[in-house]
């Protein structure tokens, strides 16, 4: 009876850690997804699509995230084949330099201006 | 002075944007893959058409050839259009053309392959569409230049055409 139940909780033990495992790739893969463009329906994420192209993207993660990849390395993956623009969100590196920088840039011009304003007007 | 100097700096910045603006608005608003970035040629494993065995990669490309491979599906209309081209493309015995059948019923493609004819040396399938992702295309038709070195060196969006059958053949000089 002792083994019965010692093999019981084994089991539910497998069972928990297996589904929670299930949960964490399924929403690695659903975040995932949901940053990469689809290029048939422009305005729409791969996620939210429902295009041939998007269903092979879907399978594509999905068999990646099994092969163990990380994210970085699925997001490489597709850079490599079609380019940047697939990725919502494109990585720092020296074609999106002034993608990220401009608006931080602008915002201390922007910035500077109110303070020289400030500044001038207390005068 | 200053003020001049300020307004001057303005003034040169909402020019500099507009004509940035003015430019973005002649872009295509769709957007397309390099075609012309060389990358290497994927190592797969697919199932033969006629066969339905499985087949690897490196059997396929294996002669010291040009190859040229071509995503095709029977649900395709431009498919149909581009056929003739790539019965053209075959009759050229320094390459060899094969066919990716993509996301297709394996009975239509049959029936598309025996009413238009076979311009393909070995066909493939690619039942999921996976296999297409691996050569970075994104719909059919779309075609691949392979070189010697196992390299694809071209791709065309969409169907061939005589214009494109040209710029192939100068290619493969």
């Amino acid at each position: 009876m002792k083994i019965i139940k010692l093999f019981l909780i084994i089991f539910i033990l497998i069972n928990f850690s297996q589904s929670k495992s299930d949960i964490k790739s399924e929403e690695l893969k659903n975040k995932i997804l949901k940053n990469i463009r689809c290029l048939i329906c422009q305005g729409q994420s791969v996620y939210d699509s429902e295009s041939d192209f998007a269903f092979s993207i879907k399978l594509i993660v999905e068999k990646k995230i099994y092969d163990g990849l990380s994210e970085k390395q699925i997001y490489e993956f597709l850079r490599e084949k079609y380019g940047e623009w697939i990725l919502y969100d494109p990585v720092l590196s020296k074609n999106t330099y002034i993608l990220w920088l401009l608006p931080l840039l602008l915002f201390l011009f922007g910035g500077a201006i109110v303070y020289m304003n400030l500044i001038i007007k207390k005068k | 002075m200053k003020n001049k100097i300020f307004l001057f700096i303005i003034i040169l910045f909402f020019i500099f944007c507009f004509i940035i603006f003015y430019k973005g608005l002649n872009n295509s608003n769709i957007y397309t893959p390099n075609i012309n970035n060389k990358k290497d040629l994927p190592i797969f494993i697919s199932k033969d058409f006629y066969l339905e065995t499985e087949v690897n990669s490196e059997k396929i490309f294996l002669d010291n050839n040009f190859y040229i491979l071509n995503i095709w599906a029977s649900w395709c209309v431009p498919c149909r259009k581009e056929h003739p081209i790539l019965m053209e493309l075959s009759r050229n015995k320094s390459i060899k053309l094969i066919g990716l059948n993509y996301r297709d019923n394996l009975n239509n493609a049959k029936k598309f392959i025996d009413e238009l004819g076979n311009p393909y040396s070995q066909i493939l399938i690619d039942e999921e569409g996976t296999l297409a992702v691996e050569f970075g295309a994104y719909g059919v038709p779309e075609t691949f230049i392979i070189d010697k070195n196992k390299k694809i060196i071209k791709k065309f969006i969409g169907p061939l055409n005589q214009k494109l059958l040209k710029e192939i053949k100068l290619f493969l000089k």
